[in-house]
């Protein structure tokens, strides 16, 4: 296990004309769950197989802990890499497929049969696929393939990290959050560092100690669950996390107000003048639907007056969708609260966060 | 529920009436012709199962079968081996690839009897330059007169025409392995020849069946080509099943035995085909009752 360090890597497919991967430097800690969130093309994947050596990048380099390992090949590297589609050697058997690793050794690094034995004892243990052991790989499942894959990972002792490259895309729904639980308790029985790259929010959420969102080939914010939720960086983690994702309105300010389309907002704190493009942004969560008509007991004349487009039921609450004038607007209502008649939306004021040019305005800038 | 749709019988039909007439009556007719015995004007003996004795006691038949068996073997154990490590030796991406695929092909294209005549100038001592070329160099070298310069030259000549066939085959099997593999086996630290044995050999199995198929039948019923180059010499050198069988049915015209022969021949690849086909598939068909057991278990 090692800490692993990227100092200004940055990688180009096109030899310098497109950045898959803009410069970036960090450092992820030993031991720690990171999950790489971003859409399809923003670099994640690039940068993982940077990280595991399968990629060279164009510049940069990167260290395990203080060595530097840019130069060296992917075998040399220790590191486990799990992928979208499970890859195992068809013609072997489950053990020997988890055995292959550590058979692969040569010169000092070799392995005795028995410790082969012992430790592919071990992850099969582990990983619960003792009934599989003497199975040829072929014609298994896509769950217990991918945990095959990962066992190869596993059993290693040495390894430096295990790269997942969206392990869970081919695995049923109702088996996902089996194995994701099974991840966690590997990681926290192990501490292996693990890095794990996925376009899913609640899989990075669910995963991850911390979540780094990539956007275009850079890192737009990296934060544990509950800040990317409480104060998304820029908007995009806004919009990407969360279900829906934050609403986001072009806003003008005015001291301790935001004006939207002619209606003030009034904010939990004093802005100075900010120059750019203006948003206010306001999770579907925190914001409340009030209004006359119905039998809501709200005042009237309290927030914003808005028309209901659609009322989408997902079981534990409703999702209302609303205009506001030229701009559409998600509203969690909980199950038994009704649509009044003339609604209106209320903003919770300390939830607000206002952005310049998609870019959060911190507390702490004045 | 199948719903029976009278009509398709008219689309099947032209195809029926095809197989028909190209295979199973010619089949039937020379199944007839083996068990009888004709002295001219149209006269035809019942003699039963004769000819079949005859033919498979005849030293004749057992020498053109041999030699056929080596050749294919021959054929089979340079082909294969040489296609694969062609095909891995192929570019997979890139202005190579059309390069490379179009010269594969080129063999394939020309037809059988043409290949015969070119080979049949290319080894000629006096003018050929791989004969005028390899006297010239002192090499005892004449096809038309050794038995193992003509085996040789034969076997030139089919490896040039057909290992390319392999290649493609085995090409498109290649291609098909998702780069995940490759970038799994270096995680995993494999040798270059871990690689080839455990992911890129049972990836191509399904396509070495059809090679190993394709080019046992085809050498095995080899005719042109031997028939162009030596027509079957020195003496009875290169004499195979096929070239023998013409000569006994229009050399000859012994139908009966002719037909005998054929249908022997016909059982013969129609076996050992079946061999190579159920020993080559065999792990297939373990793996697939294994689902079934796994299937039931879990």
């Amino acid at each position: 296990m090692a800490k692993i360090t990227l100092n200004n890597i940055a990688h180009s497919y096109d030899g310098g004309a497109n950045y898959a991967l803009k410069p970036l430097s960090h450092a992820w800690h030993d031991g720690g769950a990171y999950a790489l969130l971003g859409p399809s093309g923003c670099g994640k994947t690039t940068l993982l197989n940077v990280i595991s050596g399968l990629l060279q990048p164009s510049e940069g380099q990167l260290f395990f802990d203080d060595v530097d390992v840019s130069a060296l090949p992917t075998e040399r590297r220790n590191i486990a890499q799990v992928f979208q589609f499970p890859v195992l050697y068809d013609t072997m058997t489950v053990a020997e497929n988890l055995a292959f690793p550590l058979r692969n050794r040569r010169g000092t690094d070799k392995l005795a049969a028995a410790d082969i034995q012992q430790r592919v004892q071990q992850a099969i243990t582990l990983l619960g696929l003792e009934v599989l052991a003497n199975r040829k790989a072929r014609g298994l499942s896509a769950d217990d393939k991918q945990k095959i894959s990962l066992g190869r990972g596993l059993v290693r002792t040495d390894v430096n990290a295990i790269l997942f490259d969206e392990p869970l895309t081919v695995i049923d729904p109702h088996l996902k959050w089996q194995l994701r639980t099974q991840l966690k308790q590997i990681h926290r029985q192990f501490g292996h560092t693990m890095i794990y790259v996925t376009h899913d929010q609640t899989e990075a959420l669910t995963f991850a100690d911390k979540v780094v969102v990539m956007l275009a080939g850079e890192v737009v914010q990296m934060g544990t669950p509950q800040e990317l939720f409480d104060a998304p960086r820029h908007t995009f983690v806004g919009r990407f996390i969360g279900s829906p994702g934050m609403n986001i309105l072009p806003c003008e300010l005015q001291g301790a107000e935001a004006i939207i389309d002619g209606y003030a907002v009034a904010l939990a704190r004093e802005y100075p003048a900010l120059a750019g493009v203006i948003e206010l942004g306001i999770r579907p969560e925190f914001v409340r639907l009030a209004g006359t008509g119905g039998d809501t007991g709200a005042q009237s004349g309290e927030g914003l007056p808005v028309q209901i487009v659609g009322v989408e039921d997902v079981g534990r609450h409703r999702i209302a969708r609303a205009r506001l004038h030229s701009h559409t607007l998600d509203i969690i209502v909980p199950e038994h609260q009704p649509i009044p008649a003339q609604p209106r939306v209320v903003f919770d004021q300390s939830r607000i966060c206002i952005y310049q040019n998609s870019q959060l305005v911190s507390w702490e800038d004045d | 529920m199948k719903t029976w749709n009278n009509k398709a019988w008219f689309f099947v039909l032209p195809v029926l009436l095809l197989v028909a007439f190209s295979a199973i009556i010619p089949l039937m007719t020379v199944v007839n012709y083996s068990v009888q015995d004709s002295f001219g004007n149209n006269e035809f003996y019942w003699v039963g199962l004769e000819w079949f004795q005859e033919v498979l006691a005849s030293e004749r038949f057992h020498n053109s079968l041999m030699r056929n068996l080596l050749f294919s073997a021959i054929i089979l154990l340079i082909e294969i081996p040489l296609g694969i490590a062609v095909a891995l030796a192929m570019p997979r991406r890139g202005w190579g690839v059309s390069v490379c695929l179009v010269l594969m092909a080129l063999p394939l294209l020309i037809p059988w009897n043409v290949v015969g005549t070119i080979w049949q100038v290319f080894a000629r001592v006096d003018i050929g330059l791989l004969g005028h070329t390899l006297t010239a160099l002192g090499v005892d070298y004449n096809y038309t007169q050794d038995t193992f310069d003509a085996w040789v030259t034969l076997i030139l000549m089919d490896v040039w025409h057909w290992t390319s066939l392999v290649v493609l085959l085995c090409y498109s099997g290649l291609v098909s392995i998702p780069d995940a593999y490759y970038q799994a086996a270096r995680i995993d630290g494999a040798s270059r020849w871990a690689v080839f044995r455990h992911i890129q050999l049972p990836k191509m199995r399904r396509v070495l069946v059809i090679a190993v198929l394709l080019r046992f039948m085809d050498s095995f019923m080899i005719y042109t080509e031997p028939f162009v180059v030596t027509g079957g010499g020195p003496g009875n050198a290169t004499t195979f099943l096929s070239i023998d069988l013409v000569q006994m049915a229009i050399g000859q015209f012994d139908l009966g035995p002719a037909a005998a022969m054929s249908l022997i021949y016909f059982l013969i690849i129609l076996v050992i085909s079946w061999v190579f086909y159920t020993v080559m598939t065999h792990q297939d068909s373990e793996s697939v009752t294994d689902n079934r057991q796994g299937g039931g278990q879990s």
